[in-house]
């Protein structure tokens, strides 16, 4: 049902600890960054589990993290420090921006945790990234092999790629459904889908997701009147209430470029090789986060694609306060975005966002749209 | 009354003059036919120097901007606007605002328009390095190419074997591609035997830059760290040529001979302190109100690091100025050779760069050691908004600090950027801190 989706997301803790009473000789795996091989703690029997924020104010994160690194890291690190997540047997990331790696390095410093780093390459676009993450990822491999007491086989490998690879191809066409005239899903509800899939196992949950997709969205249409088509897209993003605030006055977000969205499961694993080479081939051809887009402009072309296909009228582009990555980008993305035709609404994220001031540029940017529709 | 004798640095003046001397090649360059390298200046720089180029370093280059806004606020407040004009946020690095700004204003600190490089080349340590030269190019529509750099982790991560041959072949793969690629966009041939010169010259420069900050140790100091910042730049602008090396030769043989004369930096040193972080450029006179309560700082892993080429001795815990090759007795033949030479220097000796991603244990391990081996007695965070690189781990060092017993004060500021500094409350925060030290206003 899609009202499982909130329901995961809204009681991650709870679904989390369930599992691990089901699952009692079974490990879970808190990871902070979504180029978190997946596959290989799947093969190991592992749950692995985004850790994010509460989107509450906090006070906890401040005497380890400077004022300056963006609001994401303070809350996900606030949670570790306030025990959220002390069922969590292991936490993980890869090589990703310095401000989320400062909360790891906090809550490995503080909370006295098993913990793994992989150094993943940051530049994806050297033909020398593939072999040195494969090399990478073999070493992770041995490391959870480690720590599980359990050896990882090629077929374990296989068993995880399909788990995984079966959620983002059930995602992908959840939203195919999107890109109709009036699409059967809503932008607040892929959204939970998409969090709830990196919270959830994944072999429970493409249940879900072969039920809705099966007799839930067809016919269905999340609003007679779509309004507006809107694709949405920058930093991390699970801020619910403002989504629906968007959603709210006459428009739909049809489309998204997000960690916590479709770069999360826009491409799937090559069908041949060796599974680790395909494993690190499919994070390093996935659609790339800012930090990862260099030399080349590899993002312009793919939002600009994504605006196309999902045949959005404007675009809102969000961005964690002090998010660097997503800042070095901007001028870029938003003027290749303007040039295309796609007109841009940037708006600055906190850990609670201000609903009021942001719905009337909400509202504002919504009129603009209807009146160059009207010429 | 003085404890320690003092005189000026005979070394003064030139490096003086081998600081003025790159920006005015730079300037230069392209009326006398040299290729301009623009990038981080903590990029390969022995890598393009397989050509007859000249380097045009980002983050050099902003701190000079910013010591120039002591004299004139408005040339760095023209450079910040321009970038900030162009929707760049404030938050970003403020060495990539000012390269920005610097250059969509099209002026060049020494003078005339910014100079147009043949391509820029870039060393991605950091988040924003990789992003910083993208933008750069797009703006100049030059050729870009950027490395990517993994370094080792820390010492206390006990990190395999494996994983540090994978990094070191990942950094040699892309120099020899780069190397490839600098041959297609320049369509002139590379010549081996300068690269393989400039990585000498390079591992040599930083070597002996080690080497003199280890005569820091003694006390009295033979250079407090406001005087650092005009030698190791040294290294940071021009490491991989022989000037350099010559220079930090005969800086060495100087500091020596103060040592064994017992001449000081700061004729009052009474408290050693080892600093974070770069310092807030134009405000470098806080370091001398320092010294009116006889406060001098000793080292910081910011200047001893950025220029010095560190070896882990897991026998003594601790690190030394490491051998370049020469010194190793390895000589460097091939292309590969250098190549991987240059890789493990950088990877393994170049502790400030290992410190820009991540920190935790190692860069807090390495910490302590400086301010133990450096005899300070206390250590001062400036909390810098302008380089989140640096910035990696602050807080985390400061409650280290403190749960070693080490006596530590922060202060917030900006490498660059003066809007973000508030001297007064700088000033008052010294104060407070050597009043709960028990030290008084010498003067």
């Amino acid at each position: 049902m899609i009202a499982d989706f909130k329901s995961i997301y809204e009681n991650r803790h709870n679904y989390a600890r369930e599992w691990k009473e089901r699952n009692n000789d079974h490990k879970i795996f808190g990871y902070m960054c979504t180029y978190m091989p997946e596959e290989i703690l799947y093969a190991a029997r592992v749950l692995p589990l985004r850790i994010l924020g509460a989107h509450e104010p906090q006070n906890v994160s401040e005497p380890h993290i400077l004022g300056m690194f963006c609001p994401f890291c303070r809350d996900v690190l606030a949670q570790g420090v306030l025990g959220r997540y002390d069922y969590l047997d292991a936490i993980g990331i890869t090589h990703s921006c310095q401000h989320i790696h400062q909360a790891y390095e906090s809550w490995v410093l503080h909370k006295k945790i098993k913990n793994f780093f992989i150094p993943t390459p940051n530049n994806h676009q050297t033909s020398r990234a593939l072999p040195y993450l494969r090399g990478q990822l073999e070493i992770f491999k041995e490391q959870i092999e480690e720590w599980t007491g359990s050896e990882i086989g090629d077929e374990d490998l296989l068993r995880g790629i399909d788990i995984v690879d079966k959620t983002r191809m059930l995602m992908g066409a959840v939203y195919e459904t999107r890109k109709s005239d009036i699409p059967s899903i809503s932008g607040l509800d892929s959204m939970y889908m998409v969090v709830a899939s990196q919270m959830a196992d994944k072999g429970e949950f493409n249940w879900i997701l072969e039920e809705v997709l099966g007799s839930e969205l067809p016919g269905r249409a999340a609003r007679e009147d779509p309004g507006i088509r809107l694709m949405i897209i920058g930093s991390e993003d699970d801020d619910a209430g403002f989504v629906e605030m968007v959603e709210g006055f006459g428009a739909s977000i049809v489309v998204d470029d997000h960690c916590t969205g479709s770069r999360y499961f826009w491409n799937v694993t090559e069908k041949e090789g060796d599974p680790l080479t395909r494993i690190a081939e499919r994070y390093i051809k996935r659609p790339p986060c800012p930090i990862k887009d260099f030399p080349a402009r590899n993002r312009v072309p793919h939002l600009i694609g994504l605006a196309r296909d999902f045949d959005v009228a404007g675009v809102i582009v969000i961005q964690q306060k002090f998010c660097d990555p997503h800042e070095l980008d901007k001028v870029a993305v938003t003027k290749a975005l303007e040039a295309a035709g796609y007109p841009t609404l940037y708006l600055e994220f906190d850990v609670t966002v201000p609903l009021g001031p942001f719905r009337i540029r909400v509202e504002a940017f919504l009129e603009m749209l209807r009146s160059e529709a009207l010429f | 009354m003085a404890r320690y004798k003092m005189e000026p640095l005979r070394c003064w003046d030139k490096a003086k003059e081998l600081r003025r001397s790159v920006y005015e090649r730079v300037a230069k360059a392209r009326e006398n036919g040299k290729i301009i390298v623009a990038g981080g200046t903590e990029s390969m720089l022995a890598l393009p120097a397989g050509y007859d180029m000249e380097f045009l370093g980002g983050e050099p280059y902003a701190a000079s901007c910013a010591f120039a806004g002591v004299q004139d606020p408005g040339v760095c407040r023209e450079f910040f606007e321009a970038a900030e004009n162009a929707r760049y946020p404030r938050d970003l690095c403020a060495y990539m605002r000012i390269g920005v700004g610097s250059l969509l204003a099209d002026k060049y600190l020494a003078g005339g328009s910014y100079p147009r490089p043949t391509f820029n080349l870039q060393t991605h340590i950091c988040d924003t390095h990789g992003k910083w030269y993208q933008i750069m190019s797009d703006i100049e529509n030059v050729p870009y190419n950027a490395i990517d750099y993994v370094p080792y982790a820390w010492e206390t991560e006990n990190e395999s074997e494996p994983s540090k041959k994978l990094k070191r072949d990942y950094l040699v793969g892309q120099m020899l591609d780069v190397i490839e690629w600098m041959e297609k966009v320049t369509g002139q041939k590379y010549d081996d035997e300068r690269f393989i010169n400039a990585v000498n010259w390079e591992c040599e420069s930083t070597s002996l830059w080690a080497q003199c900050c280890m005569l820091n140790r003694t006390i009295p100091a033979v250079m407090d760290e406001k005087t650092m910042f005009s030698f190791y730049v040294i290294a940071v602008l021009m490491r991989q040529r022989k000037e350099s090396v010559d220079f930090y030769t005969e800086l060495l043989d100087e500091l020596k001979d103060r040592q064994r004369r017992g001449i000081a930096a700061c004729p009052d040193e009474q408290f050693r302190f080892v600093h974070d972080s770069q310092p807030p450029w134009f405000a470098l006179d806080v370091f001398r109100y320092l010294e009116r309560f006889g406060a001098v700082s000793v080292a910081a892993h910011y200047s001893i690091g950025l220029s010095g080429g560190w070896t882990y001795d897991p026998e003594l815990d601790t690190w030394l100025p490491a051998l370049p090759p020469k010194g190793a007795g390895v000589e460097l033949r091939t292309r590969q050779e250098a190549c991987e030479w240059y890789a493990e220097w950088l990877l393994a000796y170049h502790t400030m760069l290992r410190s820009l991603r991540w920190s935790g244990r190692g860069k807090n391990k390495r910490i302590l050691d400086i301010v133990k081996k450096w005899n300070a007695d206390g250590m001062i965070i400036h909390l810098n908004r302008g380089c989140e690189g640096t910035a990696v781990g602050q807080m985390e060092l400061h409650r280290f600090m403190n749960d070693q017993g080490i006596p530590c004060m922060t202060y917030e500021g900006n490498v660059a950027d003066s809007r973000e500094f508030d001297r007064e409350r700088t000033i008052a925060k010294i104060e407070t801190f050597m009043e709960t030290l028990g030290r008084k206003k010498l003067y």
